[in-house]
């Protein structure tokens, strides 16, 4: 069973995403907790695609679809555009030293790999697609 | 985001309310800008009525903790909801910022 919401690239446009997978888990018997990572997972894919990847142009859109199966929950975040964003480029960053300098981002994809367990990226073409999966059993 | 602010001679409170996300951290980030912050003991965050926090919530708090420490600033965050407070745990900000369960310990600080 797939799920799927379309969104213009606007942060106000977040929140839709998040009540969208929220609405979904709703009804998976989870945890709050466990609810609110996979919840914030997406968000961070999202506001990454949002925020940087199209600067907030309000003409893009991204699609996040929500599929489940044999307990996998999976999560696909599809940008218009072709992102530069390079995971494999990707370290994770010391945080007494972004105190130190008072550093206001970089550590939402810190979480996302925290939580989840795969997160994959690929680019086809001018579309990039974030694949997040997580199993529960 | 709603932000409410409670102040006396040497403690501010900033009571929380709604989803602290990329669209809504400008709020807070405002607020612990002002520069009379720095010239108050303690800043108590209120999260009861936080219901969520992403990357760019954690992000304001962690860019003002050092300024904070420098001018002799306590930060400290009361009445955390679970879900909330496992976001700081996942990122082990739980061990770098102080975090308590309630107003009275808080105070206590």
């Amino acid at each position: 069973m797939e799920h799927a919401i379309r969104i213009s690239c606007n942060r106000r446009n977040l929140k839709v995403v998040r009540d969208f997978v929220g609405e979904y888990l709703a009804g998976q018997q989870l945890s709050d907790v466990l609810v609110n990572q996979l919840i914030l997972a997406v968000d961070e894919v999202v506001a990454n695609f949002i925020i940087h990847a199209n600067a907030e142009d309000e003409k893009q859109f991204l699609d996040v679809r929500v599929t489940i199966l044999n307990h996998e929950f999976g999560f696909e975040i599809e940008d218009g555009t072709a992102s530069t964003y390079s995971p494999g480029l990707y370290q994770e960053p010391d945080l007494r030293e972004f105190v130190r300098v008072g550093k206001k981002g970089g550590v939402g994809m810190m979480l996302v790999n925290r939580i989840m367990d795969r997160v994959e990226y690929s680019t086809t073409g001018e579309h990039t697609i974030c694949r997040l999966y997580k199993t529960l059993t | 985001m709603k932000i409410t602010q409670h102040a006396t001679d040497t403690t501010l409170t900033l009571a929380l309310n709604g989803e602290l996300d990329a669209s809504s951290s400008v709020l807070l980030d405002n607020e612990l800008s002002k520069p009379e912050i720095l010239r108050t003991q303690k800043v108590l965050i209120d999260c009861q009525q936080l219901n969520y926090i992403s990357s760019a919530g954690l992000g304001v708090f962690i860019s003002h903790l050092q300024t904070f420490q420098d001018a002799n600033v306590k930060l400290v965050f009361f009445n955390m909801q679970e879900k909330v407070r496992n976001v700081f745990e996942i990122l082990g900000l739980d061990s770098l910022m102080t975090i308590v369960p309630s107003e009275a310990d808080a105070a206590a600080v």
